[in-house]
């Protein structure tokens, strides 16, 4: 196994993503010079009873491979490696979050300094976050290793305090551990790993408290100063003690990974490569969400910070009562275009839950699970927006004299006038019977203000190209941007206060064939039909309004359809409103839908 | 012929199955392989560690974290009661002596040289695992537990909540898909588990749970009544540690749902028998479903379950559990290899279901479940 590979002769790439309970594979051929998708598998996921070997449903989902592509990748159970001909494979890669995924509880001294530190850490490997543990939580100690105890997860990341600082208050922290004295939560004859990545000066205090009970690794402090924030050394550790420990313990892991030619990712951590990888090639901002049946992932790059939240249990299946919880009925009904009975609607979302690989076969029960998905988008979101914060907007406060009394945070990063890109994945949106329901879904959910592009993942490959990428970038862009981003379209809102009634945007835009011009009112939403293509145009900001140039400012820009469109939203942003009495609401929720073709029109 | 990988609930008459009783922590095991148990008898014992607390001494007796150790009147591992002198400072001239009391019963654990705590703990609790149902001891996972072989009937839920309970199987419903209501559960119902039909309202439940009864087993509930129960509204479906005195397991879903026939009868047949319950349910990767087990060895046709059960093909018997056919049951008519457009537009692997009026309608594949017995 090796995670070098010389580009030039690879020809033939494979790669498998092992799911919860799908194991998806795709085949990756040079095809002229290029590098394209050509063949997509898939097969159950075996890490349960009676076959507890991952590598069978791995198996069968490249068998399945072998049936589409005509191409022959294995000699009995082993992949033939490299390519020859209509034989084999070059590379062989694959990601994993079998089993729950990696599960992490972190801890820091102070938790919005290097508790914080700690969780962008575990998160960016791609990690769940059960608990941080802080110094200053508010618990008291027994609660903490009553917590710790109760949790028991897969690895603990420790930090805490600058490199020289005090140590007291670290050791406190370990000794917290100590006490608890945690068990992995996959197998019981093993020790737990934890990773101290704090103050250095608290090493060995450090290792002669947990060095004996727990797997102990040390690295470089996550915060060596106050001013500095040093992720790498962590997360890398995370991923190596990720192979080395949980998967390990997962059945029949260790024989898949002598099978693959770059460490096996948790899958997170490789959808959260691909997204930095395309905000540093195109030097644009990005935010990509994928949500699946138990959690959603939302990743962004803003000034070339990546930040990855994960929302446990705000999912489509598994987790879907949680979103009705977390979002309370009214919030979900105010995207149904209808009146629904409560008792009803939270019977049948509730036998979503509990039979969660259903799917809705009438337009009414897509209806909700479109409304549901966009509360679980805007939830998600709301919560990575607290968390991605600027480092820099701390430092003038974290360098004052009582660092430990701070608890506030920096500015949000998340500047969404500033965003080029945002990618929706996973099945709600990559499924959606229409590309017009994922764009509105994602508009809906973000609220994309000014000029944005939207697109959506083909088929769910990104976790599979983000693995490639860290072993053959050229090749994983190449297919990320042809046959994995479908570009749906663009979207003008305009931000700020406004009047019923009041123009929201004027356009004129340069198609290829034709010139259109117009206004949009507040409340209205118009769709203009644009395949992907760049044209010249030109939007001028109603009275008051901002589209990203400053108020009344307008834009002379250009501007890309996709298989949707370009999409004139002028429902307002800073406020946005959904009108809350029942006939209206209905009236303009129908309005929107018929603008742009989001659902056949002769049912319900 | 066309089949296709569906998921199903077991509703057997008589099957082996094993069950895995393992301790969270290492421990004793206390049977041996070949023990015949009853469902109370306990197979493994723990002790978990007790709980904990810390006190800063130094910050009590007002003293530098390095004298700390000087200060302490306990040793490590020593036991020490609530209210007893564990550490003094050394005062001014042997006067002006602070001290510190312990806060719990238990023992001294350790104290930092760099925080200045101390650590106590409180006495280890025990944690006892029992054979939820009769069988005989089949191996032992030395210190860790053991699995017990059973054989008899097994009936899965959908949905339960409330732990692990044992009792004798009742019917409080004449059918299946009968409404109960409160005036037909009394003190006989007492420490026993009750079989409900189509639909159980919340007030009858909290009228099962005042009479004692273990367990009820009912086809549909309201998922805000569950809500009431659990007070919070259960977002994920991992259930089990529930402490409400009761099991419940719903076999259908949310909703008023009849029970599904072969369910009802199996329980019908084995009324008056012992039988354990679980409520525990985990929909997650792993699946748990709730369960009753009822341990007989009555000669009936056994049946062990194998992967190609879960294959439905033409002729299969199915049930559809999802709108807008929920919970009705028919034949499979046939499976056709395309992909068909619904009324959601979503294209989906299909089955021809042929139900038991007669009608055939097109359902997609996902929204089907086996019906195993």
């Amino acid at each position: 196994m090796s995670n070098k590979i010389n580009g030039d002769n690879i020809n033939v790439i494979m790669a498998t993503d092992c799911g919860s309970t799908t194991t998806k594979s795709i085949l990756i051929q040079k095809i002229d010079d290029e590098y394209r998708l050509t063949h997509r598998g898939e097969a159950p996921t075996t890490v349960e009873a009676p076959f507890e070997d991952v590598t069978r449903g791995v198996l069968n989902a490249i068998m399945e491979l072998e049936e589409l592509s005509g191409r022959t990748i294995l000699k009995g159970e082993d992949i033939q490696s490299p390519a020859s001909g209509d034989d084999g494979v070059d590379i062989y890669i694959s990601t994993s979050s079998a089993g729950g995924g990696l599960q992490m509880m972190v801890g820091g001294v102070v938790k919005s300094m290097t508790g914080e530190s700690a969780q962008r850490a575990a998160l960016g490997a791609g990690a769940i976050v059960m608990d941080v543990l802080a110094s200053n939580d508010g618990r008291l100690y027994h609660e903490k290793v009553k917590r710790i105890r109760q949790l028991r997860p897969d690895m603990i990341l420790l930090s805490g305090g600058i490199d020289g600082g005090t140590v007291s208050h670290v050791v406190e922290l370990a000794e917290v551990l100590e006490a608890a004295n945690p068990k992995p939560r996959l197998g019981i004859n093993y020790k737990l790993p934890v990773i101290y990545a704090g103050n250095n000066n608290a090493q060995d205090a450090i290792k002669e408290r947990l060095g004996e009970i727990t797997d102990l690794t040390v690295v470089d402090n996550i915060r060596p100063t106050l001013e500095e924030e040093n992720l790498q050394p962590s997360r890398d550790k995370i991923h190596d003690l990720f192979m080395e420990h949980v998967m390990a313990q997962a059945p029949g892991y260790k024989k898949l990974m002598g099978w693959t030619d770059a460490p096996i990712m948790p899958t997170p951590g490789a959808v959260g490569e691909i997204i930095q990888k395309i905000a540093k090639q195109d030097n644009i901002s990005v935010v990509g969400v994928d949500i699946g049946g138990a959690t959603t992932d939302v990743f962004s790059v803003f000034e070339n910070q990546f930040n990855r939240t994960v929302s446990a249990n705000l999912g489509m299946s598994y987790s879907i009562c949680n979103v009705l919880a977390e979002a309370s009925i009214p919030n979900v009904a105010r995207w149904v275009p209808y009146e629904m009975d409560e008792k009803g609607l939270t019977n049948r979302i509730a036998n979503k839950m509990i039979r969660p690989t259903t799917i809705p076969q009438s337009l009414e029960a897509l209806k909700i699970e479109q409304a549901i998905a966009r509360e679980a988008l805007r939830l998600s979101f709301e919560q990575h927006k607290e968390f991605a914060v600027n480092l820099k907007g701390v430092q003038q406060e974290r360098t004052i004299s009582d660092t430990f009394e701070q608890s506030s945070s920096g500015e949000t990063l998340v500047n969404m006038m500033d965003l080029d890109l945002l990618v929706g994945s996973g099945g709600v949106l990559s499924h959606a019977p229409r590309r017009e329901q994922a764009t509105r879904m994602l508009i809906d959910s973000f609220l994309p203000e000014g000029i944005t592009r939207l697109a959506v993942d083909s088929i769910f490959m990104m976790p599979q190209l983000g693995v490639l990428s860290t072993v053959h970038e050229k090749a994983a862009v190449e297919v990320f941007e042809k046959d994995c981003l479908i570009e749906l379209g663009s979207c003008v809102a305009p931000v700020g206060k406004f009047k019923d009634g009041q123009v929201m945007l004027t356009y004129e835009i340069n198609l290829p064939n034709e010139k259109v011009m117009g206004e949009i009112l507040a409340g209205q939403i118009k769709l203009i039909t644009l395949e992907y293509v760049g044209c010249s145009a030109v939007f001028i900001p109603g009275n008051g309004l901002d589209l990203g140039n400053g108020k009344n400012e307008s834009i002379q820009t250009e501007i890309h359809g996709g298989v949707v469109g370009i999409l004139l939203d002028g429902r307002g942003r800073q406020p946005f409103a959904i009108p809350t009495d029942m006939h209206t609401r209905v009236e303009k929720l129908s309005e929107w839908s018929l603008a742009t073709n989001e659902y056949p029109q002769e049912a319900k | 012929m066309a089949q296709s990988y569906t998921p199903g609930l077991k509703v057997l008459a008589n099957t082996p199955s094993e069950k895995v009783r393992q301790l969270p922590l290492k421990g004793e095991v206390l049977v041996e392989v070949g023990d015949s148990v009853s469902a109370d008898t306990v197979v493994a014992s723990t002790h978990i560690p007790g709980n904990v607390q810390m006190l800063n001494v130094a910050r009590q007796l007002n003293v530098e974290v390095e004298a700390v150790a000087g200060c302490m009147l306990v040793k490590v591992d020593e036991k020490i009661q609530k209210g007893q002198v564990i550490a003094e400072s050394k005062g001014l001239f042997g006067y002006f002596k602070t001290q510190l009391k312990s806060p719990i019963d238990g023992s001294f654990a350790n104290v930092s040289n760099i925080t200045g705590q101390a650590l106590f703990s409180e006495p280890p609790i025990a944690i006892e695992v029992d054979a939820f149902t009769a069988g005989t001891i089949k191996e032992i996972m030395p210190q860790e537990g053991v699995i017990v072989n059973s054989k008899g009937a097994l009936i899965q839920g959908i949905l339960g909540i409330g732990g692990e309970s044992h009792g004798q199987i009742v019917l409080a419903v004449d059918s299946r898909d009968e409404v109960i209501t409160k005036d037909k559960l009394n003190d006989s119902h007492t420490g026993k588990i009750v079989i409900a039909g189509s639909y159980l309202p919340l007030d009858v439940f909290t009228h099962a749970q005042t009479l004692g009864i273990n367990g009820i087993v009912v086809g549909g509930f309201d998922y805000d009544a569950l809500s009431s129960i659990l007070g919070y509204n259960l977002g994920v479906a991992v259930t089990g540690s529930e402490e409400l005195g009761i099991s419940l397991m719903i076999t259908e879903g949310f909703g008023e749902i009849a029970m599904a026939e072969g369910t009802f009868n199996l329980f019908k047949e084995f009324e008056g028998k012992f039988a354990s319950i679980n409520g525990s349910t985990q929909i997650r990767a792993g699946v748990i479903r709730p369960e009753v087990m009822i341990p007989h060895t009555e000669d009936i046709y056994s049946t062990e379950l194998k992967e190609s059960d879960m294959i439905i093909s033409e002729n299969s018997p199915v049930r559809v559990i999802r709108a807008p056919y929920f919970g009705k049951v028919g034949t499979v008519v046939s499976l056709p290899a395309p992909l068909v457009q619904m009324e959601s537009e979503t294209m989906a692997r299909v089955a021809e279901i042929k139900f038991e009026g007669g009608d055939i309608v097109t359902i997609p594949r996902a929204n089907l479940e086996m019906i195993l017995h």
